[in-house]
């Protein structure tokens, strides 16, 4: 049971975390963001729809993923216990898949009949073209062109899938601008259409709604951690971009103060250099894309380009669970840059013989900072939450440059 | 003294037994004195209430036109203190013509929305809309009442008539049909769909109702103005600077640019003038 002070009963039933959340849309998508979040709510409590949802993420997605004590990367960075929530053995080969499998099976309870997705590194869009397929519904992903250059393995298999590319040439052609082209979609067709947002960001329900998908990593890190160590850990580390996998992980650890919380932001070529995407180290409140948190932008408020290695962080905004969070100082949010999370890719490679994607590879370089300093029986749980062979391009050219 | 240039239009159009044209314009676009030109000469060819654009990096509710138009306007250098002192110029010389800004919530949030409400009170605007500010995030409510400034609320296609009369009782000014799903200037308004949503809005409100998105010719423009009360184009003048843009730089291309779009507003005025009513039911003011 949650308690009434607890962090985990968030957000309000408008939809607001504190000052942020909320549902900043156009009129014409008020009444399906209704629809939806009286959907979910039912669906929720709903034994059948629970029963679908567990089939589907253990016999399709592989389920529950392992905790993995990586002791090779530990023993060399000569301080933490240091063990990986194994995201990256999902099926689609990250953890976006979670959030699918549920909204795939509530747009078909609603009765929608086309799904449309924004997709930065493509993780989200692999993820949703699958469960797509796998329900024979038409999907349509937005895709900033940048994006769709720098992340091109992911683009073929969306298509081998079935799904319609579109490419996005307005603003930096990330993920940003996708998720604009993907809002103007959905209020042009809205009543047959279901957007499903792959993090935890946008108007109300959707933070709530895929922070409670995502749930199951950290639920299961419980379980898991207190078998493999007869207790919970001490730090979590986590990468955010939007904040998916963060708050997947870190949701049922909030109210054990006693557990750090870390989310590592991507801050590119450096905090100082204006080449980030640090929004919650250097963005200020905000309002975009259907909900208020912390953005990038300017004194008027025109919202800045983000810049990042990592497609999947390259987001000028982060859910607004995590704004809160920030402000209530229960999560720490620090950053690295794209030579540090490099660095990681390669370690990481290296050392366990995990190639990780370039997103985690930023929490890694985080812990990479801390390990050394902290005692052999503290026990830290990062966030393995995508694998990285859709990188090794960007990897490429970024050694070559 | 009461801020009520949009009462006061609305009740003269009433006399006079015709819709209102408004027209819309970014703000600065195509650039800062453009822009104010083509604001300053609304009025006389045939504008009955303007819109003006507050250009926003990330317009989520528009169409190409209106996103070219606001990345034109951010580049010559506008914002929303300068929008306000485009206010300001025009209210030097016409004080009964009503100014509406249109934008996304960021810019006025970013600015402070108190100091936004006092500094726009004060150039002399007399209403918003804010497309992604729904009834339900009601934060400007009281602010709006305070300093008299209309909060303006869309209603779509899509909304049924629960949310209706929720939507009614918080606005004030006129409301805006918005004429069918989707972005800006992109498809056109199917007339009789249109008309058909009147007698259920008007059951729940006395206020003016203009209808917008995708009304793009003076034909349009004419069959809208016989049952709604003002008739929103936006896209179809916004395309016009910028098919005069190409290729030009002199002061007299510019000339040029102004007379096209204010030509086409002088036109879209006559029809709605020509426009019969066939409507028996309208604003009460």
């Amino acid at each position: 049971m949650t308690k009434n002070n607890s962090l985990q009963q968030g957000p309000d039933e408008r939809g607001h975390f504190g000052i942020y959340g909320g549902r900043y849309v156009a009129e014409t998508l008020m009444p399906v963001i209704l629809e939806v979040e009286k959907a979910y709510r039912g669906a929720k409590n709903e034994e059948s729809f629970n029963n679908e949802l567990t089939y589907f993420l253990k016999h399709y997605v592989g389920r529950p993923s392992p905790l993995y004590y990586a002791k090779r990367l530990s023993e060399s960075l000569g301080g933490a216990k240091i063990y990986f929530k194994r995201e990256d053995l999902n099926h689609t080969g990250a953890h976006k898949i979670n959030n699918c499998i549920g909204q795939i099976l509530l747009a078909r309870q609603m009765g929608k009949s086309r799904i449309i997705a924004e997709t930065g590194a493509g993780m989200h869009g692999v993820a949703t073209a699958t469960v797509c397929a796998l329900f024979d519904l038409p999907c349509t992903i937005y895709m900033g062109s940048s994006d769709i250059e720098r992340q091109s393995p992911n683009v073929s298999r969306m298509e081998l899938l079935g799904a319609k590319i579109v490419p996005v040439t307005s603003g930096s052609a990330t993920l940003k601008d996708a998720m604009n082209e993907a809002l103007r979609d959905w209020v042009t067709n809205v009543r047959e259409t279901y957007y499903l947002i792959g993090t935890v960001a946008g108007p109300h329900p959707f933070p709530e709604m895929v922070r409670d998908f995502q749930a199951v990593i950290g639920l299961e890190v419980r379980e898991q951690i207190k078998e493999l160590e007869g207790r919970l850990p001490d730090t979590l580390v986590a990468c955010i971009g939007g904040g998916s996998n963060a708050m997947g992980l870190f949701h049922p650890f909030l109210d054990e103060n006693q557990i750090n919380i870390i989310a590592v932001e991507a801050s590119g070529s450096g905090i100082d250099t204006g080449l980030h995407a640090a929004s919650l180290t250097a963005g200020e409140p905000g309002i975009l894309h259907g909900n208020r948190t912390y953005l990038l932008q300017d004194d008027h408020g025109q919202v800045a380009e983000a810049h990042s290695i990592s497609a999947g962080l390259d987001y000028p905004g982060v859910g607004p669970e995590h704004a809160w969070l920030k402000d209530s100082g229960r999560v720490e949010y620090v950053s690295v840059t794209d030579s540090e999370a490099l660095e990681a890719f390669k370690l990481t490679s290296a050392l366990e013989g995990i190639i990780p994607a370039l997103e985690p590879a930023h929490a890694v370089a985080h812990v990479q900072k801390i390990a050394g300093g902290l005692s052999p029986e503290h026990l830290l749980v990062l966030n393995m939450c995508g694998r990285g062979d859709k990188d090794m391009d960007t990897v490429n050219r970024f050694v070559e440059t | 003294m009461a801020n009520d240039r949009i009462k006061n239009k609305f009740g003269q159009l009433s006399k006079e037994g015709r819709a209102g044209l408004i027209t819309f314009l970014t703000a600065g676009d195509p650039d800062m004195s453009t822009g104010q030109n083509l604001l300053n000469s609304l009025p006389k060819s045939g504008a009955d209430l303007i819109e003006l654009g507050i250009p926003f990096s990330d317009p989520m509710a528009d169409g190409p036109v209106i996103q070219a138009s606001s990345q034109r306007a951010l580049k010559s250098g506008i914002t929303l203190n300068k929008i306000l002192y485009m206010v300001l110029q025009f209210r030097t010389f016409d004080n009964t013509t009503p100014i509406i800004l249109m934008g996304y919530y960021n810019p006025i949030y970013r600015y402070g929305a108190q100091k936004f409400f006092d500094d726009a009170r004060k150039a002399g605007v007399d209403g918003l809309i804010i497309v992604d500010l729904p009834v339900e995030e009601d934060e400007l409510l009281e602010l709006s009442k305070s300093k008299e400034i209309d909060l303006i609320y869309l209603i779509a296609p899509t909304t049924d008539e629960r949310r209706l009369p929720i939507i009614t009782r918080q606005a004030s000014g006129f409301l805006y049909y918005v004429s069918m799903t989707g972005i800006t200037g992109t498809r056109s308004a199917d007339r009789m769909e249109v008309e058909e949503a009147f007698p259920i809005m008007r059951q729940y409100t006395e206020l003016p109702i203009a209808v917008g998105f995708g009304i793009k010719t003076a034909k349009q423009a004419k069959e809208i103005a016989m049952f709604a009360d003002a008739v929103v184009v936006g896209s179809a003048l916004v395309s016009i600077i910028e098919k005069n843009l190409e290729g030009i730089n002199s002061k007299v291309d510019k000339k040029r640019l102004c007379n096209s779009v204010l030509k086409q507003v002088s036109n879209l005025s006559k029809a709605i003038k020509a426009a019969p009513k066939s409507r028996n039911v309208g604003q009460s003011v």
